[in-house]
């Protein structure tokens, strides 16, 4: 069950979902990870995903994003049937996922990082070569939408506190094109501070019409992005949380 | 947009970097001040004939030789992993070269190819084991360094009816028009022209005491400069850098890390080929003891060029200076009154000193708190 409180967020959003999940189920052996669970993200949403540790919630967006392929169920994508074989497949279909280990390198720039393994390139045959220039103002340049100003583009990532790396991922998978955004625990690791920004920074891509799911275990971080909510309990959803009435808005900008 | 970039740039907590800071955090840094402290020691000690233009290349030939070799392991370094058969590597393939050259009797055409061939398959196989069982590369390529040893002992002694030495390699490549592209030296021309309007020393019969810049200084050169295009200007010297940074973390965002490494393995081979291709046809002949001790040489050449042992972090032109630094000490030492053998003391020392320099880098550049 989820609960719908976009009274708070002014205009419901109508869009048609982007995703659809419809009674998912995913076994183990004879482990019964997810008993049933529906799910949807529309675009320009923030969907929350609660639920205690072992409730399923890594199987559920594992099965989202295609690590996992689901025992039972549909996964509708922009209202077709899909089924993802690899990550990679979701990901090419805008599914981006930002893991806990965020997938970045400090040793290396917030440029590299950014650009790795999908760099922009000029130049033909012996003479292709990445296009720095092109990279550094990008990446500066996106940095600088979701709120961060770099020191410069060369600054190692090592460098950048646990929020702002957070906010370097999710300006990636949204600059190539993410969809939809599933956000594993992005604030678990953080302070006061530093959660206020990613929370700030997520309000940001719902904004650009991005469907974001943000998945955590904190109630108040939830409450203060989310749109919608549903509860994971034992791998089904559950009832939904105490209806959203006097949420605190200070995080929005 | 110039209102842009001031608003990229304004934010009250950031301090406008000094410039010796920015300097700091070059990888190269170690390197090239090690290079200015090298000379400065020896320009107080040392004979002055060593900083004369012959002098100069006198220095220069050694630390090509293994320059080239330490390159190669930088980047393989960056990309997370080690390689001790490298200096092995240098006898498999003179051996390589001087049976297809001397026994076969094939043209330097063929069989430079060949050899970069065979020597591209070990470094493949070595990588390729490394990759598939997971292993650190320290003790896979560890047996490297005995088989390819030992293989290149039996295979001399099979090529050569019983002897450890292949002779005849000179007499077998004069003459190919491929020579004197790794041997002798080039630009002969251009120093006989300025001994001839007196601008470098000359012997009394007017030919000048440099006869032209030995060959392998400019592949070294030219290696250097390859290697730092590819490492901070192309995709690949993306793909290095994340593969030996995290290796998970570069696969996740679609990097292929395993194509990445066995390449950078092949890479090395191919350099230690080059190396044992200069240096056989120099010579003239090959023999098992060639390249020894070049595997742990080439990896403090990439030390002190600034690269971790970690892996992710590093430069070719650090490499560059650091066997330059390597060259100067063991001819340098010959020029002064000090006792030679000071010459691994000498090493040691400057080996631990980059050590604890890259790490304290290592920290300024992450942030580390």
């Amino acid at each position: 069950m989820t609960i719908d409180t976009k009274f708070h967020h002014g205009d419901p959003v109508t869009h048609a979902p982007i995703v659809e999940m419809k009674g998912i189920e995913k076994h183990f052996g004879n482990v019964i990870a997810l008993a049933g669970v529906s799910f949807d993200i529309r675009p320009g949403e923030c969907h929350c995903l609660l639920g205690d540790n072992g409730a399923g919630k890594s199987t559920f967006i594992k099965t989202m994003s295609g690590v996992h392929k689901p025992t039972k169920g549909e996964i509708l994508f922009e209202g077709k049937p899909m089924s993802f074989s690899s990550p990679r497949d979701a990901m090419e279909a805008g599914i981006a996922t930002v893991f806990q280990d965020l997938a970045m390198i400090p040793l290396m720039s917030v440029t590299r990082n950014f650009f790795m393994g999908r760099e922009p390139k000029k130049g033909k045959g012996l003479f292709e070569r990445m296009d720095m220039d092109a990279a550094n103002d990008i990446c500066v340049e996106e940095m600088r939408k979701m709120g961060i100003n770099l020191r410069g583009p060369d600054q190692a990532v090592g460098t950048l506190s646990g929020g702002e790396r957070q906010t370097v991922a999710i300006a990636r998978a949204v600059y190539f094109g993410a969809k939809v955004l599933i956000l594993d625990e992005p604030t678990s690791a953080l302070g006061v501070r530093q959660t206020s920004n990613v929370l700030a920074t997520i309000d940001r891509v719902r904004k650009q019409g991005v469907g974001v799911v943000f998945i955590s275990h904190n109630v108040r971080h939830a409450l203060a992005v989310g749109d919608r909510f549903t509860v994971l309990n034992r791998g089904k959803t559950s009832a939904p949380p105490p209806a959203a009435t006097s949420r605190p808005r200070s995080c929005r900008t | 947009m110039p209102t842009d970039a001031a608003l990229t740039m304004e934010d009250e907590r950031i301090k406008t970097e000094p410039f010796v800071a920015r300097l700091m955090k070059r990888p190269e840094l170690g390197a090239v001040g090690g290079v200015i402290l090298v000379t400065i020691f020896f320009f107080i000690t040392a004979d002055r004939s060593m900083f004369t233009l012959s002098g100069i290349m006198n220095f220069l030939t050694p630390a090509a030789q293994l320059g080239i070799l330490g390159i190669a392991a930088a980047m393989l370094m960056i990309g997370g992993e080690f390689d001790l058969s490298i200096g092995s590597m240098v006898a498999f393939a003179g051996m390589i070269f001087g049976a297809l050259t001397v026994n076969l009797g094939l043209p330097l055409v063929l069989s430079i190819p060949l050899t970069f061939l065979f020597a591209g398959l070990v470094g493949a196989a070595n990588g390729w084991i490394v990759i598939r069982s997971g292993l650190p590369s320290f003790i896979v390529t560890l047996a490297g360094l005995f088989i390819l040893r030992g293989a290149s002992l039996v295979g001399l002694k099979l090529f050569t009816g019983g002897s450890t030495q292949l002779r005849g390699v000179r007499e077998a490549v004069e003459g190919d028009f491929l020579t004197p592209v790794f041997s002798g030296d080039a630009f002969g021309f251009v120093f006989n022209w300025l001994a001839s309007v007196g601008l470098v020393d000359t012997f009394r019969s007017g030919l000048p005491k440099v006869p032209g810049i030995p060959v392998e200084i400019l592949w070294f050169v030219l290696v250097a400069l390859a290697a730092t295009y590819v490492l901070l200007r192309t995709a690949r010297g993306n793909w290095i850098f994340a593969a030996g940074g995290d290796r998970n973390a570069a696969s996740n965002s679609g990097v292929p890390v395993n194509k990445v490494k066995i390449s950078l393995f092949v890479c090395t081979a191919c350099a230690a080929a080059l190396v044992a291709i200069i240096t056989v046809i120099d010579s003239g002949s090959t023999d098992a003891r060639r390249g020894f001790m070049k595997e742990f040489e080439a990896i403090i050449t990439a030390v002190i060029g600034g690269c971790l042992l970690t892996g992710g972090y590093g430069s070719a032109i650090g490499a560059f200076f650091g066997a330059i630094i390597f060259g100067m000490v063991t001819i340098g030492l010959t020029y002064t009154n000090f006792d030679q053998d000071w010459f691994q003391v000498f090493l040691g020392g400057m080996l631990l000193i980059a050590v604890l320099f890259n790490n304290a880098i290592r920290k300024r550049v992450t942030g580390e708190r």
